[in-house]
């Protein structure tokens, strides 16, 4: 590309953690360099920028998405959720404070994706949805045991392997009540 | 006008109780679950440039020419360096100062950096670097790591040979002797492949001119000192100029104490007068940074019917690729923890660092003796099988105990007895049986997407043993810096702590914390943001900050408490009766003063190996941790799944114990990658796999369940008789895991990772 060239712009808008966002960017910006270097929110992580990782895990529309490999002009509309949203104004989600009291990472680096895609897990088994491990498919909710969790989480790769307390953390927050 | 990007590190509060010894949270965990703890990758500051690497592609290849015209005139690039735009020294080096700093007319490694863009956008600096004509004459690379330290026919790397070093250690009888005595004699090959520390945070980091002709790094490193000693004379400037903030570290493991984007973003800076920030991708990644030295090991272990070794032979060939970095260390700790912690009468190692085209490799968690672990765990089974023991047995009879000397004549001191270690991890309780009639697919090996309904599955039990150094070893004066201030804000004692050691996610703010609440009474502890105001703290490695910077720390607030009871008595005519009490009275007898002490903690002086003999009392301090895998292998289809792991580790004293539960996980799970999937693959010195899709690394359903057992044998001479505890579980995990899976499969397996085809047989 030489600049100005071929370059297409496309105004762009979001709905991102609750606030209205119009952006003019390229349209091949990914969500995440707009959410990362258009609004400032740095807290979601490029890790690969290949999908591999999961440290760039956002729910667009209540869903995990790698943002990494969305395109943001594809996603006109959405409600996209970041780790910067997910708290409630001063009260932490009870996913962040069961982070924190099981000490459920160490760098942290993978922490905004593996939050959000915990988010998305527990919406995902209240919802019913089975897994690759799901035993009744028929059931109305999905009970998040160790192996439920396991292989949902499967995508968000921890190199710190702080997995024994990724585990504990969402099984107490999906045990509901406030994690202590 | 000064320049501070967002994004920068801050001061964390830790206003919470807890000193050393409880699970305390760590004071920058909220940053880390809400997004606003800042990376080096999140660092910003508008009007910032974009630097990209331009890097070979060839292993080897002489430089004929170097064309930057075309790039330059690229809209949008502000800058394009070569070798010649090097301000001052052109080459760094950990050890050795071997590495230029861009390429000077000849390339020794694929994706060496030899030039260097600055732009306004990254894909404007990437387009323009390629647009830079670089006329290579490709050379055939010397990827042989054996030929190239033995075959005086082989090319060198260097000028001055392709050995970075061999050290042998030569302890007890002649081995050629208590071979003639030996009933059962046993040898093999192995093989470790190249480890990658992969850690999540890709180098990146920002320079910001400075109005004094200096510049400001913000990067994440796992020493700034060493990063600064480096740094500066490249860039021509004195040592204050350079001034250093550590970013947030996205993971280290090694992979950071080497230099990666330091020079050039700051070069890019002192050009261009403008910051720029530089980001790695994965990819660039791979090339970025050193890897786990690959090695060839040859062991040969002889013992008597009863079931005592009697001799022990070893030659170890650390390929370290095109650059020392930290080789000759690695060939240290190979050299002098070759035979593991056993008693064995007679040893002879040689172990040599040899230089290559193959990428170049240094520090990753355990360095050097990771390798020589998986080797000599690997002889004890083999040896155990041979003589019809049970492996576990024959580890104790031949454990070295406290009091009894490892290969250099070093005598273990003050730690758990391994005998008693291995007792107490076998006693530990077994995973329920495999029920091979009802068995759930899930439970299997590559679960429900197998072929197969598990015909072919075994279980298998393993055991591995591992001994690893902490700190700085061979005569190294290694020491640690802090500054603790304590002043009175709000009406409330408060204590700053300031040291430049980095936090790469251990916890170390955490324990600094601890300890100044511990030492000083006091509930309110501020953490600083590290950076080079304040003396080195060494290198976060070695499993050695707990002991060097947490050593720093502590004395550091015995001076304070010192200087707070003599004011004490001072202003209120009598000593404190207690700690309690002088904080108690603190605020009406500090005022507004301040009490504000720097303390160096330096560890007892160790020696340097005899070059001939290599003996020595080399170490600072020495840690074994033991561990027992449990696994499930389809051998049909050479699938395997760890069921569980149980670990036995002395550390000393448990300072933190949730932050130590997540060190033994963590650097169980590294060696379960490295028993299992992670290598760095690579064919006629080119890197076959740079992305996380060709290199794996454990997911969170690799990881199994942990059985863990902390002991706590203190060592006198450490603060708080602590033992350090990063590294040991990397290493033994490695044979434990690979131990069961040659149980459930009868096969050899003299090589990590083990493989799908190696199980299956179809490699």
């Amino acid at each position: 590309m030489e600049r100005g060239e071929t370059a297409v712009r496309a105004e762009i808008a979001l709905r991102v953690n609750g606030e209205e966002r119009r952006v003019v960017a390229d349209t091949r910006t990914s969500l995440l360099d707009l959410l990362r270097e258009r609004l400032g929110l740095t807290g979601s992580k490029k890790g690969c920028d290949h999908g591999q990782c999961g440290a760039c895990t956002v729910l667009v529309d209540g869903r995990r998405v790698n943002a990494c490999l969305a395109l943001a002009v594809a996603h006109q509309g959405a409600d996209v959720v970041t780790v910067e949203g997910l708290a409630d104004g001063d009260e932490p989600h009870p996913l962040q404070r069961a982070f924190v009291e099981n000490d459920a990472f160490q760098c942290g680096y993978c922490t905004p994706g593996q939050l959000c895609s915990a988010v998305g897990v527990l919406a995902e088994a209240a919802r019913g949805w089975p897994s690759h491990v799901t035993a009744d498919l028929a059931a109305d909710g999905v009970e998040l045991d160790e192996a439920e969790i396991r292989e949902r989480m499967s995508g968000n790769i921890c190199r710190c392997g702080a997995y024994p307390g990724i585990v504990a953390a969402i099984r107490e927050a999906a045990g509901g009540g406030t994690a202590r | 006008m000064t320049m501070t990007p967002a994004k920068v590190p801050r001061e964390l509060d830790s206003p919470l109780d807890g000193g050393v010894g409880e699970s305390r949270r760590r004071p920058d965990g909220t940053l880390k679950v809400t997004g606003e703890f800042a990376y080096s990758s999140d660092l910003w500051l508008e009007g910032m440039l974009w630097g990209v690497t331009l890097r070979s592609p060839h292993p080897r290849a002489r430089i004929r020419s170097i064309d930057v015209s075309e790039a330059l005139a690229h809209p949008g690039v502000e800058a394009v360096l070569t070798h010649e735009d090097v301000p001052g020294f052109k080459f760094y080096g950990l050890e050795h100062k071997d590495q230029p700093v861009l390429a000077i007319d000849q390339v020794r490694y694929q994706g060496e950096p030899v030039a260097l863009v600055a732009a306004d956008h990254p894909e404007v600096a990437r387009r323009a670097a390629a647009k830079i004509k670089v006329d290579y004459e490709v050379l055939t690379p010397i990827t042989d790591a054996r030929r190239a330290a033995f075959d005086p026919d082989c090319e060198k790397v260097h000028e001055d040979g392709n050995v970075v070093r061999h050290q042998p250690v030569i302890f007890g009888g002649d081995v050629a002797e208590a071979r003639a005595g030996a009933d059962v004699i046993v040898s093999e090959t192995f093989e470790v492949g190249i480890q990658d520390q992969a850690f999540l945070g890709p180098e990146s980091g920002l320079a910001v001119p400075g109005e004094d002709g200096g510049v400001d790094l913000y990067v994440a490193t796992q020493w700034m000192h060493s990063d600064l000693w480096q740094i500066a004379p490249c860039l021509g400037l004195p040592e204050e100029k350079v001034r250093m903030t550590m970013a947030g570290v996205g993971g280290a493991f090694g992979g950071r104490e080497d230099l990666s984007m330091q020079i050039h973003a700051a070069m890019l800076a002192m050009r261009t007068g403008k910051p720029v920030k530089i980001v790695y991708n994965r990819e660039e990644s791979f090339f970025g940074h050193v890897h786990r030295h690959p090695a060839r090991m040859r062991y040969e272990y002889g013992a008597t019917r009863d079931g005592k070794l009697v001799f022990a032979e070893a030659e170890i060939i650390l390929d370290g690729g095109a650059y020392a970095s930290s080789t000759p260390n690695v060939v240290g700790n190979a050299a002098s923890l070759g035979v593991g912690p056993y008693k064995i009468p007679s040893i002879r190692v040689d172990a040599y660092g040899v230089y290559t085209n193959n990428p170049p490799c240094g520090a990753m968690r355990g360095f050097g003796a990771v390798q020589a672990c998986f080797a000599y765990e690997s002889m004890m089974d083999r040896m155990a099988a041979a003589l019809g023991l049970d492996p576990v047995t024959f580890r104790q009879i031949n454990a070295a105990h406290p009091g009894d000397a490892l290969a250099t004549g070093q005598v273990l001191e003050h730690m758990a007895p391994l005998a008693e270690m291995l007792g107490r991890l076998k006693a530990m309780p077994m995973p329920p049986e495999r029920d091979a009639a009802g068995h759930d697919l899930r439970e299997l090996p590559g679960g429900v997407s197998n072929t197969t309904h598990g015909e072919g599955v075994r279980r298998g039990v393993g055991y591995g043993v591992g001994i690893k150094n902490i700190c700085f070893s061979e005569g190294f004066d290694d020491y640690s810096t802090a500054r603790v201030r304590l002043s009175i804000i709000g009406g409330e004692p408060t204590v700053l702590v300031h040291t430049s050691a980095a936090e790469v996610g251990q916890g170390l703010v955490t324990l600094k914390a601890q300890i100044a609440r511990s030492e000083l009474g006091v509930r309110r502890v501020t953490i600083a943001p590290a950076d080079n105001q304040v003396g080195s703290a060494g290198s976060s490695s070695a499993s050695r900050q707990s002991y060097m910077t947490g050593g720093a720390v502590k004395v550091a607030c015995e001076a304070v408490r010192e200087r707070m009871f003599k004011l004490f008595e001072e202003r209120l005519g009598r000593p404190p009766a207690s700690l309690a009490e002088a904080v108690e009275h603190l605020p009406e007898v500090l005022g507004d003063e301040v009490i504000d002490e720097t303390r160096e903690f330096h560890h007892h002086r160790t020696e340097r190996m005899d070059p001939v003999t290599g003996q020595a009392n080399s170490h600072t301090q020495l840690a074994i941790c033991v561990h027992r895998a449990v696994v499930d292998v389809d051998v049909e289809l050479g699938l395997v799944k760890v069921v569980e792991l149980a670990a036995v580790q002395d550390v000393g004293k448990i300072m933190n114990p949730l932050s130590l539960e997540g060190q033994i996980h963590g650097g169980t799970a590294q060696g379960l990658g490295l028993a299992l999937m992670e290598e760095i693959v690579v064919a006629d010195g080119k890197v076959r796999n740079p992305s996380f899709t060709d290199y794996l690394i454990p997911t969170i359903l690799d990881m199994p369940p942990m059985r863990l057992d902390i002991l706590e044998y203190a060592d006198p001479r450490a603060p708080y008789g602590l033992r350090g505890a990063g590294e040991p579980p990397t290493l033994s995990s490695t044979p434990a895991i690979v131990a069961a899976i040659r149980d459930a499969s009868g096969l050899a397996l003299t090589r990590v990772p083990v493989r799908p085809e190696h199980i299956a047989g179809s490699s």
